[in-house]
């Protein structure tokens, strides 16, 4: 399954001074597969289209990830 | 040359006075891979790259204005009725007293723009590689600020922006392969 995020489990050692974060996630956005464009892509709608900053779907990139399993917070 | 519309290319609202922020966004205003800094860098690419891309870099670099302005109101309101005892705490006193409530060019750290952010080697593969470089640089950039501000309306806008950097990296990308492509040689059967 494609998803914009990605996760890794860094090591913790007993020692370290912050509480361990131990999932960490970043981010691989849909330009790094698309290539070129195929040529008839969906596209929103213009008032849809403004508000993602994009016309097709297929380049949306929500941040932060909208299933909330970002680390960092 | 060049046409002006009145207008933000997106809308630009900030919920609460908040120097803080303005101190962390200005890293998009003057900093090395903030708006400037691309702007200034494609649109100087230009003269030296196939004629196949010419018109992306210019478009692309007339849109990283369009983002310098947004960046701009939105710093401006961030700290427009500030009192000094609030730039201050807000880590802005140097700024404050050199500026006063002026935006300037210089990154979150507080150092001024310089052109060394920016390259130009001349060849056209190197330069567009750097550019996809600085547009996922920037887009880490707005990451970090989204994560840093508590201003929805705000952050709003800063999504905007992020997904525009996206954009202009796949369109970055697409000009190495049209460089790329083979399109221009003899075929024999």
């Amino acid at each position: 399954m494609f998803t914009q995020v990605k996760y890794y489990q860094p090591y913790n050692s007993p020692n370290d001074p912050c509480p361990p974060v131990r999932v960490k996630s970043y981010q691989t956005p849909p330009q790094l597969y698309i290539g070129f464009q195929p040529p008839n892509l969906q596209q929103f709608s213009p008032k849809q289209a403004l508000y993602c900053g994009t016309l097709w779907p297929a380049f949306y990139s929500p941040y932060p990830d909208p299933d909330g399993r970002n680390d960092d917070k | 040359m060049w046409y002006y519309e009145k207008k933000l290319q997106y809308p630009v609202r900030v919920g609460s006075c908040n120097p803080q922020l303005a101190k962390y966004l200005i890293e998009q205003y003057g900093g090395a891979d903030g708006e400037l800094s691309a702007a200034l860098r494609y649109l100087n690419q230009r003269y030296t790259i196939p004629d196949k891309v010419v018109g992306l870099l210019t478009d692309i670099g007339t849109e990283e204005f369009a983002h310098l302005e947004m960046i701009a109101t939105m710093v401006y309101k961030l700290t427009k009725d500030a009192t000094p005892e609030q730039m201050k705490a807000a880590g802005l006193g140097a700024h404050y007293a050199n500026h006063e409530h002026a935006l300037y060019y210089e990154n979150a750290a507080g150092s001024a723009w310089t052109a060394t952010y920016i390259a130009a080697k001349g060849d056209p593969i190197a330069d567009l590689y750097e550019d996809i470089a600085a547009e996922e640089k920037a887009r880490a950039t707005y990451q970090w600020i989204i994560n840093l501000s508590d201003d929805p309306d705000l952050n709003d806008g800063l999504k905007y922006l992020r997904e525009r950097e996206i954009i202009h990296s796949q369109r970055f990308r697409e000009a190495v392969e049209i460089l790329k492509e083979e399109r221009d040689r003899q075929i024999f059967f």
